[in-house]
């Protein structure tokens, strides 16, 4: 047997794994019910199994029509955009907003093709600029500006 | 007449000033978003979903809508002039559009597109006043069961209407079903797969989801293809058309504008697949197909009007039902919710001036697109020169705050950066997110209306096929299936799709 679809075959198995696991956390943690009086794990557990089904039959197609293959995964920006929104919402209240902005715009743009730190400081200015002045200043949204452990902050 | 009378009531409320001011903001907004590449209406609706949490509804509603709409006005302008599309619907625009302003005639090429835009969009408005009252009155009548086959029927129709391989395609539904589900479940009040997750007993955030598979995913892949933008960089002069150019355009925009109103209802449809469907029907009807692909002006003309049309229309289902068609206007539910108010059809009873000063905001919106646009193109044009490499950390700022201001909690913005991986993975796997994303909206509703379907039926599933309207949507959904499975067609569905997108 040789995977004649690579996309598909991972495709299937991505299908299979999560179809099976919705399926059987479904079965072991809730209530199956009746048709008539449905249970928490009644639909779910359909479901799960459809998708499990639907994931096999992409498999087989795998196998049986030639297919194009993955192709190769841009890792940098994959990881370094991730990170980057992970630490923006990981900063924002003890750090504050502008912290937080700081560490997104730098991550992410280490990200991309070409850094360059002046070009990256000025985009920064100019986004926490606008940040401040429309989002938490204009529409009032309440964002800590400054970290929190420093009492006397010039901007509130 | 009613419809007059309504109407003159949506008027009022959309030319107030400020709902005026809004349309304004939303049609600009729109146009900017759809003349840069990268961006597209369903990030940028999700994004400012959290702020209009201080309009009125209706302010909200208009903004929105006019994002979209806008969008598909913008897009045109990046696929004539630099030969990419800026947004997703104006990808067969760049055929033709973009060999027009090789030849010198990229003034006549946006003229017509925004012309027949506007044209499509007074039309459409047309329509959707007409022919949503007697949908809405008809869907009052619906129970459970007729809701639940509504809701497989247009998942049915969203999955034949996808890209790529329909299995794929139903699987995706499948999936965003069962994460619909996450949460705690409304009959039960058992938490399902929440994982002593506090944050997950409500459920993952729509928004959320949206903002990670269609927001951070089409971030990365931007990323990874470089840097290349060759801006055709002729002067745009002589924007209007000659006489011939009439001529032969205005029949493509009739047929595009009726093909796009009738494709945007379809649950599905909206603006992408109406210029697809426009750009082929053109081409199979010209005396001079050669001409196509060479700077034929009815190839910019049917699908620029298709798509406009078919961006509007696509609010009936949403506007009468309560269904959303494609992921915009599972959106705009969204934003219907914020406001506290129940989608469906008893909206325009209970809240006239919300429908139909969106209907009538709408002709306003278009109506500033063309006399704003036009002489605003050299505007358009600088903005195409700021180099991606600004624009993306702007982006992910802007979706951190808004994804962020949801709940005030780091795990809004966590989700989001999962989904975009995993919305990355299914680019890669050529697994459409768009089927994914309706299903996540409807699983809840259907799951609701399945188990309420049942019960009064006393656990006999015959009730979805003994119930007439019930069961017209099931043997529509089937025969659609069929039509798909049946290898001819399904080859020539294939063929169709490829060829588009060459």
């Amino acid at each position: 047997m040789r995977i004649k679809s690579p996309k598909d075959f991972w495709a299937g198995l991505m299908f299979i794994g999560f179809g099976v696991f919705f399926m059987v956390w479904a079965i072991t943690h809730y209530q199956m019910g009746t048709a008539v009086r449905m249970g928490p794990a009644y639909f779910p557990t359909m479901l799960g199994g459809l998708l499990a089904f639907l994931g096999l039959l992409v498999l087989i197609e795998a196998f049986a029509m030639e297919g194009p293959k993955v192709p190769r995964f841009a890792m940098r920006p994959l990881i370094l955009i991730s990170i980057g929104c992970v630490v923006y919402g990981y900063i924002m209240k003890p750090l504050g907003l502008v912290a937080a902005t700081a560490a997104l715009v730098f991550i992410s743009a280490f990200g991309g093709h070409e850094f360059k730190w002046k070009e990256v400081t000025v985009l920064f200015l100019i986004l926490i600029a606008f940040s401040i002045l429309v989002f938490v200043k204009g529409l009032t949204l309440p964002f800590p500006i400054c970290p929190a452990f420093i009492e006397n902050c010039p901007i509130r | 007449m009613d419809i007059l009378h309504n109407l003159i009531v949506g008027f009022g409320v959309a030319i107030s000033p400020i709902h005026l001011l809004y349309a304004l903001i939303g049609v600009m907004l729109g146009t900017l978003i759809g003349v840069l590449p990268g961006i597209g209406p369903v990030a940028t609706i999700a994004m400012l979903l959290p702020i209009t949490f201080n309009l009125s509804p209706v302010a909200a509603l208009i903004m929105l809508a006019g994002i979209y709409y806008g969008a598909q006005y913008g897009g045109s302008t990046t696929a004539i002039l630099v030969n990419i599309p800026g947004e997703s619907a104006s990808v067969v625009t760049c055929l033709d559009g973009y060999q027009m302003a090789r030849q010198g005639r990229a003034g006549p090429a946006l003229a017509v597109a925004a012309l027949g835009s506007f044209f499509a969009g007074c039309v459409a408005t047309l329509i959707i006043a007409v022919a949503a009252p007697p949908l809405a009155e008809v869907a009052l009548k619906f129970g459970p069961a007729e809701y639940f086959s509504l809701m497989v029927f247009g998942l049915v129709a969203a999955t034949v209407l996808a890209h790529g391989s329909l299995i794929k395609a139903i699987a995706m539904v499948v999936f965003g079903l069962l994460l619909g589900i996450i949460g705690t479940d409304v009959n039960s009040g058992v938490l399902r797969f929440t994982f002593d997750i506090p944050e997950l007993s409500d459920g993952i955030g729509f928004v959320v989801v949206a903002m990670g598979m269609f927001g951070t995913a089409e971030i990365i892949a931007n990323l990874e293809q470089g840097e290349k933008r060759e801006i055709f960089t002729s002067t745009v002069k002589n924007l209007w058309p000659t006489k011939d150019d009439f001529k032969r355009a205005w029949p493509a925009v009739m047929r595009g504008t009726a093909l796009g109103s009738f494709l945007g209802i379809l649950p599905g449809g909206g603006a992408l697949l109406s210029s697809f469907g426009a750009y082929t029907v053109e081409k199979k009807l010209s005396r001079h197909p050669e001409q196509f692909g060479k700077g034929a002006i009815e190839g910019v003309a049917g699908p620029e009007s298709a798509n406009n049309a078919g961006a509007q229309t696509s609010f009936i289902p949403m506007l009468t039902l309560g269904i959303p068609g494609n992921a915009v206007m599972a959106l705009m539910i969204g934003a219907l919710m914020i406001q506290g108010i129940a989608p469906g059809p008893q909206v325009m009873n209970e809240k006239p001036e919300l429908f139909w000063g969106l209907i009538a905001s709408m002709w306003v919106g278009n109506l500033m697109l063309v006399v704003l646009n036009l002489p605003l193109i050299g505007m358009w044009i600088k903005l195409l020169t700021v180099p991606y490499r600004y624009l993306y950390p702007s982006i992910l700022v802007f979706m951190a705050i808004g994804v962020f201001s949801l709940s005030n909690n780091p795990f809004d913005v966590l989700i989001m950066a999962i989904f975009g991986v995993l919305g990355y993975i299914c680019v890669k796997l050529e697994c459409e997110p768009a089927p994914m994303i309706l299903g996540f909206i409807l699983g809840p509703l259907m799951e609701e209306n399945l188990r309420r379907a049942m019960l009064l039926s006393r656990g006999d599933p015959t009730t979805f096929v003994t119930k007439p309207i019930s069961a017209g949507f099931i043997i529509a959904a089937l025969i659609l299936l069929v039509i798909v499975a049946l290898p001819a067609l399904r080859k020539k569905r294939e063929e169709v799709f490829a060829e588009e997108t060459k």
